[in-house]
Formats: C-alpha cells, sequence, structure tokens
C-alpha cells in the first residue's frame, strides 16, 4: 500500500526499505574505489602537494616568505582560517541544531556535513599555527602549560587565547559527537565484512555496539545532550573569533554588530559548502534518494535566511560607519567600496548580498546545476568578505605614510592550497571507507517518511 | 554480562510490532532479556519497562566540574601566580574570563559524559561482540528471551513469539 503525505514530500524516495539503505551506503564501503574517485583523489593529492611543498618552505624560511608587510599584518592566513572554521558551522547546526528542533531533513546529510566541520575545523587551525612561525612551538606558546620562564601564563584577557579554546573545544567536542553517530553505522559494516582485515578494522571501530534497546536508549541521551552543548558551542566560537577584531580599536573592526554577523556568515557559507559537497557525492555516489530536491530546497532556504541577514549585516555597518560622525570609520567604509581593493568588496557584495536572492525563485532553488553553481559563488563572496574586512580595514593606517598595499606571494596562494588539498583529500578519504549517510537515522524514518510504506498485515 | 546461556529469539520487521509486542510479553510475566535493533524505536524503553538515563546528571556535574575549573586555573594564574597589568585593566576580573570558562564547561560536559556512556554501555575497541542475530544491524529487530530465567515456559513463549509477529523464533546458545 502506499501512502504519501500531502503536507510534506518524502524524505527518502525510491521505495527504499531499511535493508536497501544498508545495501545501499555500504556498496560504496565495500566495492573497489570508483574512478571518479580515484581522479578526484589524485586531483587533491597534486594539490596537496604543491601546497606541500609551499608549507616545507614556509616552515624552513619563516613567515617572512608570506606577503606580509608591517602595514597589513594578517592577511590570507586569517582569512583562510577564519573562512575554514565559518564553513564548519554548518555541520554543527544541520546535526545539534537541527536535532533540538527535531528536523528529520538533517538525517540524511549530518554524517557528512560533520565530516566537513572536523576537516574544515582541522584546515582554520593551520594557519594561526602557522602564524605563528614556529609550529612545533605552538602549543607551548597557546596553552597554559608551566613553563621556565617563572611560569609566566598565557594572558586570559585576550580573544586570540580565548580562540584557542573555542577551535579546540569545538574540534572535540564535533569529533565525538560525529564518531558516536558513527558506532552503529560501523556495527553494520562489521556485520556484512567478508575479508579478515575490514572485519578487524570495523569491528575495533564499532566498539562491541550489538544493538540492545539499552544501549539505544542512553544512546539517544548522550545525541540529545551533545547537541544541546554543542548549540551555544558553535555560537560560541564564531563569535569568538569576531573577537578577534570587534575588540581591537581598528576603524572598520571595532563593531559590536561583528558576533551575529560572523555566526550568520559562517552558516551562510557553510551550508553552501555542504550544498557543493552533497551535489558531488549524491550525483558520484548514486544517492539521490536520500539527498532529494526536497532535501536541496531546505538547505537553499537556509541559505537565503543567513544570506539575507549578512546583507543586512553589510548594511547596518555602513550606516552605523555614517551615523557614528567618526570621521576614521567613515573612512574605512568608504575606502572599502571605493579604495583600490574596490573590486573585493563588489565581488563579496555581488557574491552574498545579491546571489543567493535568486533563491526566491523557486526554480532556482530546486534546479541541482542552479544550487551547485551558486553555492560555489557564495563560497568565493564569503572568502572576499574576510579578505575585506581584514585587509581593507589595515592597508590605510593611522599615517599615510606607512599606507601599503597587500600583494599574496606564491607561498599565500600555496598555503591556502595546502589546506584545499588537505580538506579534499580527507572528504575522500572519508567517503570511501565511512557509512557517508547516517543508515541507522535514515532507517529509523523510512516508515515514516518513506515513499512507500508497507502496512504490517 | 554471561551470556553462556540458552536464549529464545523472535525476528520482526517493523519496529511497531516489536514494541506492542513487548508490552505483551511482558504482561504475561515472561522475562524479556534484551531487545535488539538497527535503530532506536520510539517507546521501547517503557514498554521494556527501563527507566530514564541518568546521563544528563553525569553531564551536569562534569559541566560544573569543568566551570570550577576554569575559574579556579584563570584567577589564579592571572590574579595570585603571576598577576600582570595589561592594557591599565584589573589582575583578574569575570567578563574577560568567561569565554574560556564556557569552553572548558563545554569540554569537560561532553568528554565526561561520553566516557560515563561508554563504560556504562561497555563500548571499547577490543569487545568481542555476541549477536543475538546478525540481521540486527541491518533491518531486523530482535527480541531475545533467556530461557534459564523463564523456567519450562519454552514452548508457551515460541507461540507467544509468533502470535506477536515474529518471522522467525530461533534458539541461541552462546558457549
Amino acid at each position: 500500500m502506499e501512502v504519501v503525505s500531502t503536507v510534506r514530500p518524502p524524505l527518502v524516495t525510491g521505495g527504499k526499505t531499511a535493508s536497501d539503505v544498508t545495501k545501499d551506503i555500504c556498496r560504496q564501503v565495500e566495492g573497489k574505489p570508483s574512478k571518479s574517485w580515484l581522479m578526484g583523489m589524485a586531483i587533491s593529492l597534486t594539490v596537496l602537494a604543491i601546497g606541500l611543498y609551499a608549507t616545507i618552505v614556509l616552515l624552513w624560511e619563516g613567515i617572512g616568505v608570506w606577503g606580509l608587510n608591517k602595514t597589513v599584518g594578517w592577511a590570507w592566513d586569517i582569512t583562510n582560517f577564519v573562512w575554514w572554521v565559518g564553513i564548519g558551522h554548518a555541520g554543527t547546526l544541520i546535526s545539534a541544531i537541527l536535532l533540538l528542533f527535531r528536523q528529520k531533513w538533517r538525517m540524511s546529510i549530518n554524517r557528512a556535513a560533520e565530516a566537513m566541520t572536523i576537516f574544515a575545523v582541522i584546515c582554520a587551525m593551520m594557519f594561526p599555527g602557522f602564524h605563528m612561525g614556529r609550529l612545533w612551538l605552538g602549543f607551548y606558546w597557546a596553552l597554559p602549560l608551566p613553563n621556565t620562564f617563572g611560569s609566566l601564563w598565557v594572558n586570559f584577557n585576550s580573544p586570540l587565547l580565548w580562540d584557542v579554546f573555542a577551535i579546540s573545544t569545538y574540534f572535540t567536542v564535533s569529533a565525538v559527537f560525529w564518531y558516536i553517530g558513527l558506532i552503529p553505522d560501523f556495527a553494520t559494516i562489521r556485520d556484512r565484512a567478508k575479508n579478515k582485515i575490514s572485519k578487524l578494522i570495523y569491528g575495533a571501530l564499532s566498539f562491541g555496539w550489538d544493538g540492545a534497546a539499552k544501549t539505544w536508549s542512553r544512546y539517544e541521551s548522550v545525541a540529545l545532550i551533545l547537541a544541546g552543548l554543542a548549540t551555544p558551542l558553535v555560537l560560541s566560537v564564531h563569535t569568538i573569533v569576531s573577537f578577534d577584531f570587534a575588540t581591537s580599536v581598528i576603524p572598520g573592526w571595532h563593531t559590536t554588530i561583528f558576533p551575529p554577523y560572523f555566526v550568520s556568515g559562517a552558516i551562510f557559507s557553510g551550508f553552501a559548502m555542504v550544498m557543493t559537497l552533497m551535489i558531488v557525492a549524491r550525483h558520484v555516489m548514486n544517492l539521490k534518494d536520500y539527498i532529494t530536491i526536497y532535501h536541496i530546497e531546505l538547505m537553499n532556504i537556509i541559505i537565503i535566511i543567513t544570506g539575507s541577514i549578512v546583507g543586512v549585516a553589510y548594511l547596518t555597518e555602513l550606516f552605523i560607519s555614517w551615523y557614528s560622525g567618526v570621521p576614521a570609520e567613515q573612512y574605512a567604509f568608504l575606502n572599502r567600496a571605493t579604495g583600490p581593493y574596490w573590486w573585493a568588496y563588489w565581488t563579496m557584495m555581488t557574491c552574498n548580498v545579491i546571489s543567493p536572492q535568486l533563491f526566491w525563485i523557486r526554480k532556482i532553488r530546486t534546479s541541482i546545476v542552479a544550487s551547485f553553481i551558486l553555492s560555489i559563488v557564495v563560497n568565493i563572496g564569503m572568502w572576499f568578505e574576510r579578505f575585506v574586512i581584514i585587509v581593507t580595514s589595515l592597508h590605510r593606517d593611522y599615517l599615510p605614510s606607512s599606507w601599503a598595499m597587500f600583494y599574496p606571494t606564491f607561498y599565500d596562494v600555496g598555503e591556502y592550497l595546502f589546506s584545499l588539498g588537505f580538506f579534499f583529500t580527507c572528504f575522500l578519504l572519508f567517503a570511501k571507507f565511512f557509512p557517508v549517510v547516517n543508515m541507522a537515522e535514515v532507517k529509523s524514518i523510512i516508515k515514516s517518511t518513506g515513499s512507500t510504506i508497507k502496512t504490517s498485515k | 554480562m554471561e551470556l553462556n546461556k540458552n536464549f529464545l529469539v523472535g525476528v520482526y520487521s517493523d519496529p511497531d510490532e516489536v514494541v506492542s509486542a513487548v508490552k505483551k510479553i511482558r504482561s504475561n510475566n515472561i522475562r524479556i532479556h534484551e531487545v535488539y535493533s538497527p535503530f532506536a524505536i520510539h517507546g521501547i524503553d517503557e514498554a521494556l519497562g527501563y527507566k530514564r538515563s541518568r546521563l544528563p546528571i553525569a553531564a551536569f556535574l562534569f559541566g560544573m566540574t569543568g566551570t570550577i575549573l576554569a575559574l579556579t586555573m584563570q584567577f589564579w594564574m592571572m590574579g595570585i601566580d603571576w598577576p600582570m597589568i595589561i592594557g591599565g585593566k584589573n589582575f583578574a576580573s569575570l567578563p574577560p574570563f568567561i569565554p574560556v570558562t564556557f569552553e572548558l564547561t563545554v569540554l569537560i560536559s561532553a568528554l565526561g559524559m561520553v566516557g560515563v556512556f561508554m563504560v556504562a554501555s561497555d563500548l571499547k575497541p577490543y569487545k568481542k561482540v555476541k549477536l543475538m542475530d546478525v540481521r540486527i544491524t541491518d533491518d531486523k529487530h530482535v527480541i531475545a528471551i533467556d530461557l534459564g530465567a523463564n523456567k519450562g515456559a519454552s514452548e508457551e513463549i515460541k507461540k507467544l513469539l509468533k502470535e506477536t509477529g515474529a518471522e522467525e523464533v530461533n534458539e541461541k546458545n552462546f558457549d
């Protein structure tokens, strides 16, 4: 008997049963790597290799190889840092905030989105690490460890130190949350494994999971509380990232609007990245019945909302800079829009404010091609947002005699390539060896939102 | 948990049937060893008479530990051990210590609770798993009844399992 809801489209199409879910998702893990996977891996590894060369030179020579100068002391490194942390936010939003709101459409995308979060946060952590010059001393400088200077402790009044705690907590909690969700699915792969090695590896990874009702009940309670902890956590992370700028006295940075503006920008860019990855994954791995057009449409709606918040924030900033009556503040914004970096400002405005508004049109937000292109446009725009905020606020500082421009060198670009190569290599490895869709959760909604419902007897 | 016992294992496909089966079996005064499923079934813990998990309490206590630890650490380091004048501000004051306090509260609460969950549910990488039925990680739900705890009622239980919608009733023996 077929029952289709008239209110909401089904979340799993194609009349899938629980056993089909297992087969469809495990097929990726058990089969030989596909041609498209190998090609993707080859490209990622090439990018990673170029980036690795740049990174080795950077660590050997020091950060003098970057294009920084004494006026612009922060540029691509912190731009990339904020960009990557922002991308990470969507994963937690999907797995934690949508769990608290009981949004079932999260279930087929949360696993991959959270993997994206974890890899993106690792990429983000690289940049402050590299910028410290001596990466191997980073831990020692950034953490309150006893040392031979006194002990002279780290400065707990500094937002840069808050960042250390925020990002490392965020990474740890996301990784734990992700792993807890993976355990039942690893057990599924373990029980299907044919050869000894995968039996052994997935057996260890599944922690002896046996699906007992008592364990499931505890698991649900752990998931709920982790979601409850991760929700304020994810909001705090980008808030603290924005404090890096907002607590300074640089015109263009010194604004109270930064925390909400950064958080919505983060979710905006994160959803765009989830969209990019999921559209490719759904196509290459044949997940069209799990990641449906309805999922894509819902994600696009979040992109319109957060994109519009970002747009309003840009306009508010402009208005407040004029209304404040502070000449330095007014000049900072005039310089952004009409100064030598006008092209970066208008790229940001076009990509972030205008392009997501296209999603108001139903045809565009349900089109896969349009969603894919716009998701990349949004991520370019969000990269430029950080570049604009950081570089244009710095390059014309207090003394016109020290005004300068920032020109990236090969090593600035190389570090960025390194993070991109690392991210995509990790994501491809995840897509091959881990279950990309949370099988256990998807199975639990088959009966209520599958397209075909088998009634018992 | 000792598992070298004899079990009767009823295999079901529909999660809702499992819940009603559990209720019926329990109302017949038969003790259920455990239900095993590929995903969490709504209402199964109430049907089995399980109490609500106390993990939220563990999370709260670990969280408090984190808060206290973070505040003590910061006030001691900045206020007592090596006071420094930074930007002409107080040596130690609460507002700038809030972000780190919040992060450590969340960190220790999350790690502590997950640790307790792992220990309570006996989840560990080197554990040898004993499954009632290999299909419970795929698409089947299983009600396992310990024959040792329900002596002499084997035939009756078999009939009851079938009546409540079990597709198969198997015997499982862990030696």
